[in-house]
């Protein structure tokens, strides 16, 4: 079996390596990644279409709106098959496993929590709405954000954690991120442009046409925040529990 | 293209990334196929994963070019762009300046979406380990083996050969198809 398997992996390999002296060489400037039109027009004309300095943002957002749109709704799908799964899998309270100890939260480790927490939360919220200028957006602020609480559960135990940002709100607000982002793009279509094509928002916005899809955009970011939020602390508060929602790590 | 060591020169020197993409794809690939514990499958899809993200990374590079984020005299609220009355679109010179943002885009969601999937799969493991109790292959394939032939003795208990044989079939090609899908 495993002598057997090694026959695959090979030719894979073969093929790639085969393939890789074809391939430009590293940071060519010429390569086909750096030099297609496509990226030209990314780079050349973002400023002018979006007035968004992140390229990366502008692309993500609105260039490739729809992609990141359904990319938002599998991390969606993912975090409800999650709790689907191992919902009611495990009885509350029935068998306690060998690594299950009973252990008080340690008291430097929860005061330094809650100095870091609220910390961390503000900088998700600054990578959230900054993504437009800085590096970072909605996923990157969305999973700091989720790391807060992960923290939290990880320190003191999942009640606590869930106390403040419970399973039901958790869904909530990952589905509203969902309807957030589409929200948007049915809008710019009732407004009479194409799904998702922000710019048709200057009729309710009092900015100019660039400005609209600019300001979209932030728009956008945060429904993917919320939804990325919740469902990074979603697929924690199960996996770690066994389903259960109870109890430390 | 082959004489004295030209291909392993150009391998080895300069196009090094695409040779470590190779491999750590292959140690990713040789994990799903060849191990038999479920979670190291895992594991293998995620180095498989990462060795993607490294190649279109790697290509993503550029000379003498910076992050694509517009550097102050680009930037469209800047002074720069007041003082012009407005952004202006990059000339050619200009844009060979700023790295392709498109590589970083595309891997920018993969990586979200490859903790969300990998979660689920983590998930799925959970829910066989309490089902079954293991999650080694082989020791899962003898157990579905074992409970495919429980339920159908108790579907047809007088023992009718060909039914049975026409029974067979059907469930031997499920039980593959479980096996896939647990990969």
């Amino acid at each position: 079996m495993k002598a057997a398997s090694m026959v695959p992996v090979f030719l894979v390999g073969f093929l790639l390596v085969f393939a890789a002296t074809d391939f430009p060489e590293w940071g060519n400037p010429q390569s086909p990644a750096s030099d297609s039109p496509v990226s030209s027009h990314f780079i050349g004309k973002t400023g002018v279409d979006t007035e968004v300095p992140n390229m990366v943002t502008a692309v993500l957002a609105d260039y490739r709106g729809f992609d990141t749109m359904f990319e938002t709704v599998v991390v969606f799908i993912a975090g409800m098959a999650v709790l689907a799964i191992l919902k009611n899998s495990v009885k509350k309270g029935s068998v306690r496993r060998d690594h299950e100890v009973d252990a008080e939260p340690d008291l430097i480790v929860t005061n330094m929590v809650r100095l870091i927490v609220p910390v961390i939360q503000i900088f998700a919220f600054y990578v959230l709405a900054h993504g437009h200028v800085s590096p970072g957006g909605g996923f990157q602020g969305g999973v700091i954000m989720g790391a807060s609480f992960i923290l939290i559960a990880l320190s003191w135990d999942l009640e606590t954690a869930l106390a403040r940002f419970s399973l039901n709100r958790c869904m909530g607000v990952a589905a509203a991120g969902i309807l957030i982002y589409a929200g948007i793009g049915i809008f710019s279509m009732f407004l009479g442009g194409e799904f998702l094509d922000y710019a048709e928002l200057e009729r309710v916005l009092p900015v100019s046409r660039e400005m609209a899809r600019y300001h979209a955009m932030l728009g956008v970011e945060i429904g993917v925040g919320c939804t990325v939020t919740a469902i990074m602390f979603a697929l924690y508060a199960n996996l770690s529990s066994e389903g259960k929602l109870e109890g430390g790590l | 293209m082959f004489e004295d060591g030209a291909i392993l020169n150009e391998l080895f020197l300069e196009r090094l990334n695409y040779l470590i993409y190779v491999v750590l794809l292959l140690i990713g690939l040789y994990a799903m196929i060849a191990k038999n514990n479920l979670i190291k499958k895992l594991i293998g899809m995620s180095v498989f994963q990462t060795a993607i993200i490294l190649f279109y990374v790697s290509i993503g590079v550029k000379e003498d070019a910076t992050i694509p984020i517009y550097l102050p005299e680009h930037d469209p609220h800047g002074e720069h762009a007041h003082a012009r009355g407005g952004p202006e679109a990059l000339s050619r010179g200009q844009v060979a300046t700023y790295a392709n943002p498109l590589p970083h885009v595309l891997m920018l969601t993969a990586i979200v979406v490859g903790v969300a999937t990998l979660g689920l799969a983590l998930a799925v493991s959970l829910r066989i380990y309490q089902g079954y109790g293991t999650i080694e292959e082989d020791e899962l394939l003898v157990k579905l083996e074992r409970e495919d032939a429980r339920t159908r003795k108790a579907e047809f208990p007088v023992a009718d050969s060909p039914k049975v044989e026409s029974k067979r079939k059907p469930v031997a090609k499920r039980v593959s198809k479980t096996g896939k899908s647990k990969k």
